[in-house]
């Protein structure tokens, strides 16, 4: 029996007994690959029409899974199905700027509302267009499905081009496009009642945008493990949300909030030190625990890398590494 | 049934791929060959290797192989090397409890593989 494959605006009939990954390349359209053996990962797909089989699914990560990613070689349709390539241009959305406040010397926080549905998830990120057409990408820093906007932290460059239009031309009620989202980094329960996985959060300057959406969404979850979040800054300025977040370390007797600064002075509110050796140290002490790392690449690698050697499963890293805009 | 069902499959490759992955960039006669940043490629190459020299489904042929390492075998991957690799993956099976004999078979699949690593 035939289904249907609906793939990049065309329909192509698809045998029970032949992968969507050969059906596809059978049509002669050029779908990365390479074991065919569901061990690879190299033929990821989308299924946005359909639901993605078991044995599509082995292997992959939780969060890969939540976006209902499968292994192209090992789908075999039950249904009719639609797919597409990862990471492909998805609609633009225009969305009203809400408020613009400073969060310290140089974080601005931006919130915005999508005037359409726009489904994303806490730690994910998003493409931000201003009208002069300058396009970054920003995390999620709050759950926007429960706060009904989308809240970003914008480190603002002066002589930068978005910066600039932050400073002088973003204001209340103007407009913006917002595309996307896009990334794995996020928060996934997989039990009902609350998981009891420890988290462990680390990032540098707006790197804590995205965990901070993260932990909103755990606590959200009635996550009852162990939530650590860890927040590195070259000097004590550059740290934001202090205040806010040691009163949630109040109220949550799950969570912890640890700032460090690299050249800051002993006895203050934060600690002196690494924020990489502090991490690794911690996770050292906790079992099956769930890293999560945001901020400047070189830190989110190197963390990677020791977290890794010092036990962390692989897939229970999770990471979005900032790149400068080029 | 096969070696790699023996060994436990899917679920055998996911624990034993860490396992591997963790000793090869601990190990400072060959973590040179994995500079590069790119952590979850490299561990699904691990895990396809791991695959192959479990005796499970791969699509592994001499002229991947050989493509596949030529850029490393210019920068001096040499038998010592796949020595190392050997070894680490059956200090690995140990530690998971693979009998000597299923360990010796997997380094015999791994070894059937050399000369096509190295571009002979």
């Amino acid at each position: 029996m035939a289904f249907n494959l609906a793939y990049d605006g065309n329909s192509y009939p698809i045998e029970e007994e032949v992968s969507v990954l050969d059906t596809l390349l059978n049509q002669g359209i050029d779908i990365p690959h390479s074991c065919k053996s569901g061990v690879c990962q190299s033929c990821l797909v989308e299924v946005v029409v359909g639901e993605p089989t078991e044995a599509s699914q082995v292997g992959l990560k939780a969060t890969f899974k939540a976006r209902n990613y499968a292994l192209s070689c090992c789908l075999f349709a039950k249904e009719d199905l639609g797919i597409r390539p990862l990471n492909s241009e998805d609609a633009e959305v225009t969305a009203s700027i809400i408020k613009v406040e400073a969060l310290n010397h140089n974080v601005l926080r931006l919130c915005l509302k999508p005037e359409e549905e726009f489904d994303t998830i806490p730690g994910q990120y998003i493409n931000l267009i201003t009208p002069d057409n300058i396009v970054r990408s920003y995390s999620i820093a709050n759950i926007p499905g429960v706060d009904g906007y989308i809240e970003l932290h914008i480190r603002v460059i002066p002589n930068g081009r978005l910066g600039s239009w932050l400073l002088n031309e973003a204001k209340p009620w103007g407009s913006v496009k917002l595309r996307g989202p896009a990334g794995e980094c996020f928060y996934v329960s997989d039990k009902e009642g609350g998981d009891d996985f420890p988290m462990v959060l680390a990032g540098t300057s707006t790197g804590l945008a995205p965990l901070y959406g993260i932990i909103k969404d755990a606590l959200a979850h009635g996550h009852i493990g162990e939530i650590a979040l860890f927040h590195g800054a070259l000097q004590p300025e550059d740290l934001y949300l202090v205040d806010e977040l040691y009163d949630l370390s109040q109220q949550q007797s799950n969570f912890s909030y640890t700032p460090c600064v690299l050249n800051g002075s002993e006895g203050d509110f934060y600690i002196c030190g690494d924020v990489q050796q502090l991490v690794v140290e911690h996770i050292a002490k906790l079992k099956e625990a769930r890293l999560y790392l945001c901020g400047a690449p070189d830190l989110v690698n190197a963390m990677k890398k020791k977290a890794f050697l010092s036990g962390v499963a692989s897939k229970h890293i999770y990471y979005d590494a900032f790149l400068p805009s080029k | 049934m096969s070696l790699y069902e023996k060994l436990g499959g899917e679920e055998a490759i996911d624990a034993a791929t860490d396992i591997f992955y963790r000793k090869m960039l601990a190990d400072e006669r060959v973590s040179g060959f994995f500079d590069d940043t790119d952590m979850e490629g490299q561990i699904a190459k691990q895990k396809a290797f791991l695959t192959m020299a479990f005796g499970g489904p791969n699509n592994y042929t001499g002229k991947s192989l050989r493509d596949g390492h030529a850029h490393l075998v210019e920068k001096g991957l040499s038998d010592m090397h796949v020595d190392v690799v050997i070894e680490h993956l059956g200090a690995t099976l140990k530690e998971l409890g693979v009998s000597d004999e299923d360990i010796a078979e997997v380094a015999s699949i791994a070894n059937s593989v050399r000369d096509d690593v190295l571009g002979r």
